[in-house]
């Protein structure tokens, strides 16, 4: 399965919920690649399950196949767990 | 043994400062990007970047409650992979709703899309334990908080 996380630039934020995804999927026991990526080249993306963003970011990655997931509190694992397992499991 | 290695070593001399008063958005990533320029890692350019980018993007630079991750792109502006860190003596609104207003701005520089990978996974993990941020907001000067990453 592929995710991506999404930030305006693919650098910075993008990075956190990337790593923070990462650390969830394992405590989930799910097999999954992040890539950390940017808004612009998320909109050419098709093979993404599922998209991770912030609450921003939402209105520009409508119309994907992906599932867009807004997480707003990147460093509470809680949330992520809880959300991502919402869309997976 | 550090236990941030590598963030112990993004933060250059001159790149933390403690207890800044902040006028507006504008002005907090401004001072993040001017302390990565102190501390040799950007240009001024880049600091225009960091500015620049949150008008085109938004407020979704406020990653956490209270915490902001200012950075441009990487370009020529860049010097070298660099933090820096400005705790707000008073809080700044950047027009966030989950988690305004912000109390401390991090300024990232990176030179390429891979290379501040192990700078961003500390990062990470220093930021998700519980007390980080108390910490940071409670340090009185840059020493306190480079203790923080030993």
């Amino acid at each position: 399965m592929k995710i991506i996380a999404v930030c305006g630039m693919g650098i910075g934020t993008s990075v956190l919920l990337k790593m923070n995804a990462e650390k969830v999927l394992r405590q989930l026991g799910i097999e999954a690649t992040v890539d950390a990526t940017s808004v612009a080249i998320a909109r050419e993306s098709r093979d993404a399950q599922i998209i991770l963003t912030t609450p921003d970011l939402v209105d520009q990655l409508q119309g994907l196949p992906s599932e867009v997931v807004a997480i707003e509190h990147f460093f509470d694992l809680e949330e992520i767990t809880e959300k991502l397992s919402a869309s997976l499991l | 043994m550090s236990n941030y290695p590598a963030l112990a070593a993004a933060f250059a001399e001159h790149s933390i400062r403690v207890g800044a008063i902040a006028l507006d958005r504008e002005h907090a990533i401004e001072m993040a990007g001017e302390l990565l320029v102190a501390s040799g890692r950007s240009t001024p350019e880049y600091t225009d970047s960091m500015i620049e980018a949150v008008e085109a993007n938004g407020p979704y630079i406020v990653i956490a409650p209270g915490i902001a991750l200012a950075h441009g792109r990487p370009s020529e502006a860049v010097l070298e992979i660099g933090l820096s860190l400005v705790t707000l003596a008073e809080p700044v609104a950047f027009g966030n709703e989950a988690n305004d207003p912000v109390r401390l701005v991090i300024g990232l520089c990176a030179t390429d899309h891979e290379s501040h990978i192990d700078i961003m996974a500390e990062l990470a993990t220093f930021l998700g334990e519980a007390d980080s941020v108390n910490s940071l907001l409670n340090a009185v000067d840059s020493d306190q908080i480079r203790l923080l990453f030993k």
